[in-house]
Protein backbone atom coordinates (compact mmCIF):
# COMPACT_ATOMS: atom_id res chain seq x y z
CA UNK A 1 0.00 0.00 0.00
CA UNK A 2 1.43 3.37 -0.96
CA UNK A 3 1.37 6.32 1.37
CA UNK A 4 -1.50 8.80 1.19
CA UNK A 5 0.64 11.68 2.40
CA UNK A 6 4.36 11.44 1.69
CA UNK A 7 7.04 14.01 2.34
CA UNK A 8 10.44 12.97 1.10
CA UNK A 9 13.65 14.77 2.07
CA UNK A 10 11.81 18.06 2.45
CA UNK A 11 13.61 21.26 3.48
CA UNK A 12 11.87 24.56 3.88
CA UNK A 13 12.75 28.07 4.95
CA UNK A 14 10.36 30.98 5.29
CA UNK A 15 11.43 33.95 3.24
CA UNK A 16 13.23 32.03 0.49
CA UNK A 17 16.50 30.14 0.27
CA UNK A 18 18.43 32.68 2.36
CA UNK A 19 16.29 32.23 5.47
CA UNK A 20 16.98 29.88 8.35
CA UNK A 21 15.58 26.42 7.75
CA UNK A 22 12.31 25.60 9.51
CA UNK A 23 12.45 21.91 8.55
CA UNK A 24 15.39 20.04 7.07
CA UNK A 25 15.51 16.67 5.30
CA UNK A 26 12.12 15.82 6.71
CA UNK A 27 10.57 12.55 5.56
CA UNK A 28 7.26 11.18 6.71
CA UNK A 29 4.73 8.82 5.17
CA UNK A 30 1.15 8.44 6.36
CA UNK A 31 -0.99 5.61 5.02
CA UNK A 32 -4.53 5.92 3.75
CA UNK A 33 -6.96 5.89 6.65
CA UNK A 34 -4.15 6.11 9.17
CA UNK A 35 -4.24 8.39 12.21
CA UNK A 36 -0.83 10.02 12.59
CA UNK A 37 0.21 12.30 15.43
CA UNK A 38 3.20 14.64 15.33
CA UNK A 39 4.84 15.82 18.53
CA UNK A 40 7.96 17.85 19.15
CA UNK A 41 9.42 20.91 20.86
CA UNK A 42 7.83 24.28 20.25
CA UNK A 43 9.00 25.98 17.06
CA UNK A 44 10.36 22.78 15.55
CA UNK A 45 8.32 23.02 12.39
CA UNK A 46 5.14 21.06 13.08
CA UNK A 47 2.84 23.72 11.69
CA UNK A 48 5.24 24.08 8.78
CA UNK A 49 4.87 20.37 8.12
CA UNK A 50 1.08 20.84 7.96
CA UNK A 51 1.40 23.74 5.54
CA UNK A 52 3.78 21.81 3.31
CA UNK A 53 1.48 18.79 3.23
CA UNK A 54 -1.54 20.90 2.24
CA UNK A 55 0.24 22.99 -0.39
CA UNK A 56 0.05 26.24 1.56
CA UNK A 57 3.86 26.38 1.46
CA UNK A 58 6.18 24.81 -1.07
CA UNK A 59 9.48 23.17 -0.11
CA UNK A 60 12.89 24.44 -1.16
CA UNK A 61 14.07 20.85 -1.55
CA UNK A 62 12.42 17.46 -1.62
CA UNK A 63 9.00 16.31 -2.75
CA UNK A 64 5.51 16.35 -1.25
CA UNK A 65 2.96 13.90 -2.61
CA UNK A 66 -0.65 13.52 -1.52
CA UNK A 67 -2.94 10.83 -2.92
CA UNK A 68 -0.24 9.89 -5.40
CA UNK A 69 0.10 13.35 -6.89
CA UNK A 70 2.82 15.95 -6.44
CA UNK A 71 1.49 18.92 -4.47
CA UNK A 72 2.03 22.13 -6.43
CA UNK A 73 -0.99 24.12 -5.38
CA UNK A 74 -3.21 24.21 -2.28
CA UNK A 75 -4.94 20.89 -1.75
CA UNK A 76 -8.68 20.77 -2.24
CA UNK A 77 -9.32 17.57 -0.36
CA UNK A 78 -8.16 18.72 3.06
CA UNK A 79 -10.10 19.93 6.06
CA UNK A 80 -8.16 21.97 8.57
CA UNK A 81 -8.66 23.02 12.18
CA UNK A 82 -6.31 25.05 14.32
CA UNK A 83 -5.76 26.00 17.92
CA UNK A 84 -7.93 29.10 17.38
CA UNK A 85 -11.43 28.28 16.08
CA UNK A 86 -11.23 31.00 13.35
CA UNK A 87 -14.98 31.16 12.88
CA UNK A 88 -16.55 34.12 11.10
CA UNK A 89 -18.34 36.30 13.67
CA UNK A 90 -20.86 37.67 11.17
CA UNK A 91 -22.16 34.21 10.31
CA UNK A 92 -24.22 31.95 12.52
CA UNK A 93 -22.73 28.63 13.52
CA UNK A 94 -24.69 26.89 10.78
CA UNK A 95 -23.61 29.40 8.14
CA UNK A 96 -20.03 28.96 9.30
CA UNK A 97 -20.36 25.23 8.71
CA UNK A 98 -21.67 25.80 5.20
CA UNK A 99 -18.66 27.95 4.26
CA UNK A 100 -16.54 25.11 2.82
CA UNK A 101 -19.50 24.03 0.69
CA UNK A 102 -19.60 27.52 -0.80
CA UNK A 103 -16.04 27.02 -2.00
CA UNK A 104 -15.34 23.36 -2.74
CA UNK A 105 -16.54 21.88 -6.00
CA UNK A 106 -18.87 20.14 -6.79
CA UNK A 107 -20.81 21.42 -3.77
CA UNK A 108 -20.27 25.02 -4.75
CA UNK A 109 -22.34 24.82 -7.93
CA UNK A 110 -24.95 22.60 -6.32
CA UNK A 111 -25.37 24.62 -3.16
CA UNK A 112 -28.47 26.54 -4.16
CA UNK A 113 -30.18 23.38 -5.45
CA UNK A 114 -29.25 21.09 -2.60
CA UNK A 115 -29.26 23.61 0.21
CA UNK A 116 -31.81 21.69 2.32
CA UNK A 117 -29.73 18.56 2.13
CA UNK A 118 -26.55 20.43 3.08
CA UNK A 119 -28.22 22.15 6.01
CA UNK A 120 -29.43 18.76 7.22
CA UNK A 121 -25.89 17.43 6.90
CA UNK A 122 -24.54 20.36 8.91
CA UNK A 123 -27.15 19.85 11.60
CA UNK A 124 -26.33 16.16 11.86
CA UNK A 125 -22.68 16.98 12.19
CA UNK A 126 -23.39 19.53 14.92
CA UNK A 127 -25.51 16.97 16.74
CA UNK A 128 -22.67 14.43 16.50
CA UNK A 129 -20.37 16.75 18.46
CA UNK A 130 -23.03 17.60 21.03
CA UNK A 131 -24.19 20.89 19.56
CA UNK A 132 -27.73 19.97 18.61
CA UNK A 133 -29.90 23.05 17.90
CA UNK A 134 -27.04 25.49 18.39
CA UNK A 135 -26.83 26.30 14.69
CA UNK A 136 -28.67 29.62 14.94
CA UNK A 137 -26.29 31.05 17.50
CA UNK A 138 -23.39 33.24 16.56
CA UNK A 139 -19.92 31.89 17.34
CA UNK A 140 -19.38 34.53 20.00
CA UNK A 141 -22.45 33.23 21.80
CA UNK A 142 -20.72 29.86 22.19
CA UNK A 143 -18.13 28.80 24.75
CA UNK A 144 -14.54 28.20 23.66
CA UNK A 145 -15.07 24.45 23.61
CA UNK A 146 -18.25 24.78 21.57
CA UNK A 147 -16.46 27.03 19.09
CA UNK A 148 -13.72 24.45 18.75
CA UNK A 149 -16.30 21.76 18.05
CA UNK A 150 -17.83 23.97 15.40
CA UNK A 151 -14.41 24.47 13.88
CA UNK A 152 -13.98 20.70 13.75
CA UNK A 153 -17.35 20.34 12.04
CA UNK A 154 -16.33 22.95 9.51
CA UNK A 155 -13.22 20.92 8.73
CA UNK A 156 -15.41 17.86 8.10
CA UNK A 157 -18.52 19.19 6.35
CA UNK A 158 -17.24 18.66 2.81
CA UNK A 159 -16.21 15.11 3.70
CA UNK A 160 -12.48 15.59 3.10
CA UNK A 161 -10.21 12.60 2.60
CA UNK A 162 -7.56 14.25 4.73
CA UNK A 163 -8.06 15.96 8.07
CA UNK A 164 -5.27 18.22 9.34
CA UNK A 165 -5.49 19.21 13.01
CA UNK A 166 -2.97 21.66 14.42
CA UNK A 167 -3.26 21.67 18.23
CA UNK A 168 -7.03 21.90 17.99
CA UNK A 169 -7.63 21.16 21.68
CA UNK A 170 -4.78 23.12 23.22
CA UNK A 171 -6.98 25.91 24.56
CA UNK A 172 -9.56 23.65 26.20
CA UNK A 173 -9.99 22.32 29.71
CA UNK A 174 -8.99 18.73 30.40
CA UNK A 175 -12.53 17.31 30.45
CA UNK A 176 -13.72 19.00 27.28
CA UNK A 177 -10.50 17.91 25.65
CA UNK A 178 -11.08 14.26 26.49
CA UNK A 179 -14.64 14.54 25.27
CA UNK A 180 -13.41 15.87 21.94
CA UNK A 181 -10.79 13.15 21.70
CA UNK A 182 -13.66 10.69 21.68
CA UNK A 183 -15.48 12.74 19.06
CA UNK A 184 -12.42 12.64 16.79
CA UNK A 185 -11.84 8.97 17.53
CA UNK A 186 -15.39 8.13 16.46
CA UNK A 187 -15.26 10.32 13.36
CA UNK A 188 -12.07 8.63 12.29
CA UNK A 189 -13.56 5.21 12.90
CA UNK A 190 -16.76 5.94 10.97
CA UNK A 191 -15.34 7.83 8.02
CA UNK A 192 -12.01 6.08 7.67
CA UNK A 193 -10.33 9.35 6.74
CA UNK A 194 -6.62 10.00 7.02
CA UNK A 195 -5.82 12.26 9.97
CA UNK A 196 -2.65 14.15 10.83
CA UNK A 197 -2.74 15.67 14.29
CA UNK A 198 -0.15 18.06 15.68
CA UNK A 199 -0.18 18.27 19.45
CA UNK A 200 1.89 19.03 22.53
CA UNK A 201 -0.18 16.66 24.63
CA UNK A 202 1.46 13.24 24.58
CA UNK A 203 -1.56 11.51 26.13
CA UNK A 204 -3.65 12.92 23.33
CA UNK A 205 -1.21 11.67 20.71
CA UNK A 206 -0.98 8.17 22.15
CA UNK A 207 -4.71 7.83 22.78
CA UNK A 208 -5.74 8.84 19.27
CA UNK A 209 -2.96 7.84 16.91
CA UNK A 210 -1.89 4.70 15.10
CA UNK A 211 1.60 6.12 14.87
CA UNK A 212 3.27 8.97 16.74
CA UNK A 213 6.13 10.88 15.08
CA UNK A 214 8.61 12.78 17.22
CA UNK A 215 10.31 15.77 15.64
CA UNK A 216 13.71 17.25 16.47
CA UNK A 217 14.10 20.89 17.47
CA UNK A 218 14.44 23.41 14.66
CA UNK A 219 15.18 22.68 11.87
CA UNK A 220 12.72 19.84 12.27
CA UNK A 221 13.25 16.24 11.18
CA UNK A 222 11.58 13.04 12.30
CA UNK A 223 13.63 11.72 15.21
CA UNK A 224 11.56 8.71 16.11
CA UNK A 225 8.29 7.04 15.32
CA UNK A 226 6.24 4.85 17.61
CA UNK A 227 3.47 2.51 16.55
CA UNK A 228 0.61 2.47 19.07
CA UNK A 229 -0.87 -1.00 19.22
CA UNK A 230 -3.85 -0.54 21.55
CA UNK A 231 -6.91 -2.13 19.94
CA UNK A 232 -9.67 0.14 18.65
CA UNK A 233 -12.14 1.39 19.69
CA UNK A 234 -10.13 2.74 22.61
CA UNK A 235 -11.71 3.88 25.81
CA UNK A 236 -10.45 6.85 27.81
CA UNK A 237 -9.67 4.34 30.55
CA UNK A 238 -6.80 3.01 28.46
CA UNK A 239 -4.91 6.22 29.18
CA UNK A 240 -4.62 5.21 32.82
CA UNK A 241 -3.03 1.80 32.20
CA UNK A 242 0.68 1.26 32.91
CA UNK A 243 1.35 0.25 29.28
CA UNK A 244 -0.05 3.59 28.16
CA UNK A 245 2.00 5.47 30.71
CA UNK A 246 5.13 3.67 29.53
CA UNK A 247 4.63 4.81 25.97
CA UNK A 248 4.00 8.39 27.09
CA UNK A 249 7.20 8.22 29.13
CA UNK A 250 9.18 6.89 26.23
CA UNK A 251 7.95 9.68 23.94
CA UNK A 252 8.60 12.25 26.61
CA UNK A 253 12.20 11.10 26.86
CA UNK A 254 12.60 11.61 23.10
CA UNK A 255 11.32 15.17 23.33
CA UNK A 256 13.45 16.01 26.32
CA UNK A 257 16.45 14.84 24.30
CA UNK A 258 15.30 16.78 21.25
CA UNK A 259 15.06 19.99 23.26
CA UNK A 260 18.69 19.86 24.30
CA UNK B 1 -34.72 53.46 35.22
CA UNK B 2 -32.86 54.36 38.36
CA UNK B 3 -31.54 57.76 39.40
CA UNK B 4 -28.02 57.43 37.97
CA UNK B 5 -29.39 56.26 34.64
CA UNK B 6 -31.70 59.28 34.46
CA UNK B 7 -28.89 61.66 35.30
CA UNK B 8 -26.64 60.07 32.68
CA UNK B 9 -29.42 60.39 30.13
CA UNK B 10 -29.95 64.06 30.93
CA UNK B 11 -26.34 65.02 31.41
CA UNK B 12 -25.64 66.20 27.82
CA UNK B 13 -28.57 68.61 28.10
CA UNK B 14 -27.66 69.74 31.58
CA UNK B 15 -24.08 70.44 30.52
CA UNK B 16 -25.18 72.38 27.43
CA UNK B 17 -27.67 74.46 29.36
CA UNK B 18 -25.12 75.05 32.11
CA UNK B 19 -22.58 76.29 29.57
CA UNK B 20 -25.13 78.64 28.01
CA UNK B 21 -26.13 80.11 31.38
CA UNK B 22 -22.48 80.59 32.31
CA UNK B 23 -21.82 82.28 28.98
CA UNK B 24 -24.81 84.60 29.30
CA UNK B 25 -23.90 85.51 32.87
CA UNK B 26 -20.26 86.14 31.98
CA UNK B 27 -21.15 88.45 29.08
CA UNK B 28 -23.42 90.56 31.33
CA UNK B 29 -21.21 90.51 34.39
CA UNK B 30 -18.04 91.47 32.51
CA UNK B 31 -19.82 93.91 30.16
CA UNK B 32 -18.45 92.23 27.08
CA UNK B 33 -19.69 94.12 24.00
CA UNK B 34 -21.99 92.19 21.62
CA UNK B 35 -19.69 92.80 18.63
CA UNK B 36 -16.95 90.96 20.53
CA UNK B 37 -18.86 88.05 22.06
CA UNK B 38 -22.65 88.09 21.77
CA UNK B 39 -24.61 86.41 24.61
CA UNK B 40 -26.59 83.25 23.74
CA UNK B 41 -29.84 85.21 23.81
CA UNK B 42 -28.57 87.52 21.07
CA UNK B 43 -27.43 84.51 19.03
CA UNK B 44 -30.84 82.92 19.47
CA UNK B 45 -32.47 86.14 18.36
CA UNK B 46 -30.26 86.26 15.24
CA UNK B 47 -31.13 82.63 14.62
CA UNK B 48 -34.83 83.47 14.49
CA UNK B 49 -34.41 86.75 12.62
CA UNK B 50 -32.28 85.16 9.88
CA UNK B 51 -34.06 81.79 9.89
CA UNK B 52 -34.73 82.02 6.14
CA UNK B 53 -31.15 82.63 4.89
CA UNK B 54 -29.77 80.24 7.51
CA UNK B 55 -32.05 77.43 6.40
CA UNK B 56 -31.40 78.08 2.70
CA UNK B 57 -27.64 78.13 3.11
CA UNK B 58 -27.58 75.20 5.52
CA UNK B 59 -29.38 73.19 2.91
CA UNK B 60 -26.81 74.16 0.27
CA UNK B 61 -23.92 73.24 2.58
CA UNK B 62 -25.61 69.93 3.37
CA UNK B 63 -26.10 69.17 -0.31
CA UNK B 64 -22.49 70.04 -1.14
CA UNK B 65 -21.21 67.91 1.73
CA UNK B 66 -23.37 64.92 0.86
CA UNK B 67 -22.36 64.91 -2.80
CA UNK B 68 -18.67 65.21 -1.94
CA UNK B 69 -19.08 62.53 0.71
CA UNK B 70 -20.87 60.17 -1.68
CA UNK B 71 -18.02 60.56 -4.17
CA UNK B 72 -15.53 59.90 -1.38
CA UNK B 73 -17.38 56.73 -0.31
CA UNK B 74 -17.46 55.34 -3.83
CA UNK B 75 -13.92 56.25 -4.69
CA UNK B 76 -12.50 55.47 -1.25
CA UNK B 77 -14.13 52.02 -1.19
CA UNK B 78 -12.82 51.20 -4.65
CA UNK B 79 -9.31 52.41 -3.95
CA UNK B 80 -9.26 50.72 -0.55
CA UNK B 81 -10.25 47.37 -2.07
CA UNK B 82 -7.59 47.82 -4.74
CA UNK B 83 -4.89 48.72 -2.26
CA UNK B 84 -5.87 45.87 0.07
CA UNK B 85 -5.99 43.42 -2.84
CA UNK B 86 -2.43 43.67 -4.03
CA UNK B 87 0.84 44.31 -2.28
CA UNK B 88 2.23 45.94 -5.44
CA UNK B 89 -0.59 48.42 -5.71
CA UNK B 90 -0.26 49.09 -2.00
CA UNK B 91 3.48 49.75 -2.26
CA UNK B 92 2.99 51.99 -5.28
CA UNK B 93 0.07 54.04 -4.04
CA UNK B 94 0.79 54.40 -0.37
CA UNK B 95 3.51 57.09 -0.51
CA UNK B 96 1.44 59.00 -3.05
CA UNK B 97 -1.61 58.92 -0.81
CA UNK B 98 0.38 59.96 2.25
CA UNK B 99 1.80 62.91 0.35
CA UNK B 100 -1.58 63.83 -0.98
CA UNK B 101 -3.18 63.61 2.42
CA UNK B 102 -0.49 65.82 3.92
CA UNK B 103 -1.46 68.73 1.67
CA UNK B 104 -3.80 71.11 3.52
CA UNK B 105 -6.92 71.00 1.39
CA UNK B 106 -7.55 74.71 1.70
CA UNK B 107 -4.42 75.11 -0.44
CA UNK B 108 -6.09 73.12 -3.21
CA UNK B 109 -9.15 75.36 -3.40
CA UNK B 110 -7.48 78.03 -5.62
CA UNK B 111 -6.60 75.34 -8.17
CA UNK B 112 -10.13 74.01 -8.11
CA UNK B 113 -11.42 77.54 -8.63
CA UNK B 114 -9.05 77.94 -11.55
CA UNK B 115 -10.50 74.80 -13.13
CA UNK B 116 -14.15 75.04 -12.23
CA UNK B 117 -14.80 78.68 -11.27
CA UNK B 118 -16.11 79.67 -7.87
CA UNK B 119 -19.22 78.11 -6.33
CA UNK B 120 -20.68 74.66 -5.98
CA UNK B 121 -18.17 72.46 -7.81
CA UNK B 122 -14.95 73.37 -5.95
CA UNK B 123 -16.80 72.96 -2.64
CA UNK B 124 -17.94 69.47 -3.62
CA UNK B 125 -14.43 68.58 -4.70
CA UNK B 126 -12.86 69.92 -1.52
CA UNK B 127 -15.32 67.87 0.55
CA UNK B 128 -14.46 64.83 -1.54
CA UNK B 129 -10.68 65.30 -1.40
CA UNK B 130 -10.55 65.81 2.32
CA UNK B 131 -12.77 62.87 3.22
CA UNK B 132 -11.78 59.95 1.01
CA UNK B 133 -8.46 59.21 2.69
CA UNK B 134 -9.72 57.73 5.98
CA UNK B 135 -12.06 55.49 4.00
CA UNK B 136 -9.22 54.14 1.85
CA UNK B 137 -6.99 53.52 4.84
CA UNK B 138 -9.68 51.77 6.85
CA UNK B 139 -10.85 49.52 4.04
CA UNK B 140 -7.27 48.58 3.17
CA UNK B 141 -6.50 47.89 6.84
CA UNK B 142 -9.53 45.64 7.15
CA UNK B 143 -8.36 43.60 4.19
CA UNK B 144 -4.74 43.50 5.27
CA UNK B 145 -5.54 42.11 8.71
CA UNK B 146 -7.34 38.90 7.68
CA UNK B 147 -6.19 36.17 10.05
CA UNK B 148 -3.63 34.01 8.22
CA UNK B 149 -5.11 30.84 9.73
CA UNK B 150 -8.49 31.66 8.28
CA UNK B 151 -6.88 32.32 4.93
CA UNK B 152 -5.18 28.91 5.19
CA UNK B 153 -8.45 27.17 5.98
CA UNK B 154 -10.02 28.65 2.88
CA UNK B 155 -6.99 28.13 0.64
CA UNK B 156 -6.82 24.49 1.66
CA UNK B 157 -10.36 24.20 0.32
CA UNK B 158 -9.19 25.53 -3.03
CA UNK B 159 -10.52 29.06 -2.57
CA UNK B 160 -9.33 31.66 -5.05
CA UNK B 161 -8.23 35.11 -3.99
CA UNK B 162 -11.57 36.45 -5.10
CA UNK B 163 -13.35 33.85 -2.95
CA UNK B 164 -11.35 34.88 0.11
CA UNK B 165 -12.11 38.51 -0.64
CA UNK B 166 -15.84 37.85 -0.95
CA UNK B 167 -16.29 35.44 1.93
CA UNK B 168 -13.94 36.98 4.46
CA UNK B 169 -12.22 40.15 3.28
CA UNK B 170 -15.21 42.31 2.54
CA UNK B 171 -17.46 41.26 5.45
CA UNK B 172 -14.70 41.71 7.99
CA UNK B 173 -13.81 45.08 6.48
CA UNK B 174 -17.32 46.46 6.92
CA UNK B 175 -16.87 47.58 10.55
CA UNK B 176 -13.71 49.44 9.55
CA UNK B 177 -15.55 50.95 6.61
CA UNK B 178 -18.59 52.12 8.53
CA UNK B 179 -16.35 53.34 11.33
CA UNK B 180 -14.45 55.47 8.83
CA UNK B 181 -17.69 57.00 7.54
CA UNK B 182 -18.14 58.82 10.85
CA UNK B 183 -14.76 60.47 10.41
CA UNK B 184 -15.21 61.05 6.69
CA UNK B 185 -18.57 62.80 6.98
CA UNK B 186 -17.19 65.24 9.53
CA UNK B 187 -14.19 65.95 7.33
CA UNK B 188 -16.35 66.37 4.22
CA UNK B 189 -18.33 68.97 6.12
CA UNK B 190 -15.13 70.81 7.04
CA UNK B 191 -14.08 70.70 3.40
CA UNK B 192 -17.25 72.17 2.00
CA UNK B 193 -17.39 74.95 4.59
CA UNK B 194 -13.73 75.87 3.94
CA UNK B 195 -14.33 76.09 0.23
CA UNK B 196 -17.57 78.04 0.70
CA UNK B 197 -15.90 80.64 2.82
CA UNK B 198 -13.01 81.04 0.38
CA UNK B 199 -14.66 80.70 -2.98
CA UNK B 200 -18.42 80.67 -3.16
CA UNK B 201 -21.50 82.85 -3.07
CA UNK B 202 -23.60 80.28 -1.22
CA UNK B 203 -23.53 78.09 1.84
CA UNK B 204 -23.11 78.65 5.54
CA UNK B 205 -19.40 79.32 5.10
CA UNK B 206 -20.14 82.18 2.74
CA UNK B 207 -23.00 83.46 4.92
CA UNK B 208 -20.65 83.72 7.88
CA UNK B 209 -18.07 85.53 5.81
CA UNK B 210 -20.66 88.08 4.71
CA UNK B 211 -21.95 88.50 8.25
CA UNK B 212 -18.40 89.19 9.32
CA UNK B 213 -17.98 91.85 6.62
CA UNK B 214 -21.15 93.52 7.87
CA UNK B 215 -20.13 93.17 11.48
CA UNK B 216 -23.23 91.11 12.34
CA UNK B 217 -21.46 89.15 15.05
CA UNK B 218 -24.57 87.38 16.43
CA UNK B 219 -25.27 86.09 12.92
CA UNK B 220 -21.74 84.66 12.71
CA UNK B 221 -22.43 82.73 15.88
CA UNK B 222 -25.85 81.66 14.62
CA UNK B 223 -24.02 80.27 11.57
CA UNK B 224 -21.71 78.35 13.87
CA UNK B 225 -24.68 76.90 15.70
CA UNK B 226 -26.25 75.84 12.41
CA UNK B 227 -22.98 74.13 11.46
CA UNK B 228 -22.82 72.36 14.80
CA UNK B 229 -26.37 71.07 14.44
CA UNK B 230 -25.72 69.81 10.93
CA UNK B 231 -22.45 68.22 11.95
CA UNK B 232 -23.99 66.40 14.90
CA UNK B 233 -26.91 65.20 12.79
CA UNK B 234 -24.66 63.79 10.07
CA UNK B 235 -22.36 62.13 12.57
CA UNK B 236 -25.34 60.59 14.34
CA UNK B 237 -26.72 59.30 11.05
CA UNK B 238 -23.42 57.55 10.31
CA UNK B 239 -23.20 56.15 13.83
CA UNK B 240 -26.70 54.68 13.48
CA UNK B 241 -25.81 53.25 10.08
CA UNK B 242 -22.69 51.67 11.57
CA UNK B 243 -24.67 50.10 14.38
CA UNK B 244 -27.27 48.77 11.97
CA UNK B 245 -24.85 47.27 9.48
CA UNK B 246 -22.24 45.75 11.76
CA UNK B 247 -23.99 44.73 14.95
CA UNK B 248 -21.82 41.61 15.20
CA UNK B 249 -18.71 43.73 15.63
CA UNK B 250 -20.16 45.87 18.41
CA UNK B 251 -20.79 43.31 21.08
CA UNK B 252 -18.17 44.55 23.51
CA UNK B 253 -19.70 46.16 26.55
CA UNK B 254 -16.75 48.52 26.69
CA UNK B 255 -18.20 51.27 24.54
CA UNK B 256 -21.65 50.95 26.07
CA UNK B 257 -20.63 51.35 29.67
N1 LIG C 1 5.22 32.80 8.55
C1 LIG C 1 6.48 32.62 9.01
N2 LIG C 1 7.47 33.46 8.65
C2 LIG C 1 8.75 33.26 9.07
N3 LIG C 1 9.12 32.27 9.89
C3 LIG C 1 8.19 31.40 10.31
C4 LIG C 1 6.82 31.53 9.89
N4 LIG C 1 6.12 30.53 10.46
C5 LIG C 1 7.00 29.83 11.19
N5 LIG C 1 8.25 30.33 11.11
C6 LIG C 1 9.46 29.79 11.74
O1 LIG C 1 9.59 28.44 11.40
C7 LIG C 1 9.89 27.65 12.53
C8 LIG C 1 8.88 26.53 12.64
O2 LIG C 1 7.61 27.10 12.93
P1 LIG C 1 6.30 26.26 13.14
O3 LIG C 1 5.17 27.19 13.24
O4 LIG C 1 6.23 25.22 12.09
O5 LIG C 1 6.62 25.59 14.57
P2 LIG C 1 5.69 24.64 15.43
O6 LIG C 1 6.41 23.36 15.58
O7 LIG C 1 4.32 24.57 14.87
O8 LIG C 1 5.69 25.37 16.82
P3 LIG C 1 4.54 25.38 17.96
O9 LIG C 1 4.57 24.05 18.59
O10 LIG C 1 5.01 26.43 18.92
O11 LIG C 1 3.26 25.71 17.28
C9 LIG C 1 9.83 28.56 13.75
O12 LIG C 1 11.13 28.68 14.26
C10 LIG C 1 9.32 29.87 13.25
O13 LIG C 1 10.12 30.91 13.76
MG1 LIG D 1 2.43 25.35 15.49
Amino acid sequence: MSAFVALDGVSHAYGGAGGALAVDALSIAVQTGEFAAVVGPSGCGKSTLMKLATGLQFPLKGTVRVAGEAVNKPLKIAGMAFQAPTLLPWRTTLENLLLPLEIVQPHRSELSRRRKEYVARAENLLASVGLRDQGDKYPWELSGGMQQRTSLCRALIHEPQLLMLDEPFAALDAFTREELWCVIRDLHAVRKITVILVTHDLREAVFLADRVFVMSSRPGRILAEKRIEFPRPRDIEVTFTPEFQDIVHELRAHIVKARQ
Amino acid sequence: MNRTAIIVRLSPWLFTIGLLILWEAAVHALHIPTFFLPPPTAVAYAFVEFAGPLARNSWITLETTMIGFALAVGFGLLLGLLVGWSRTIYAGLYPLMIGFNAIPKVAVVPILVLWFGIGFVPAVFTAFLISFFPIVVNVATGLATIEPELEDVLKALGASKLDIMRKVGIPRTLPYFFGSLKIAITLAFVGSVISESVASNYGIGNLMLQAQAQFQVPLIFAGLVALAIEGIAMYAAMAILERRMTGWAQRSGFAQS
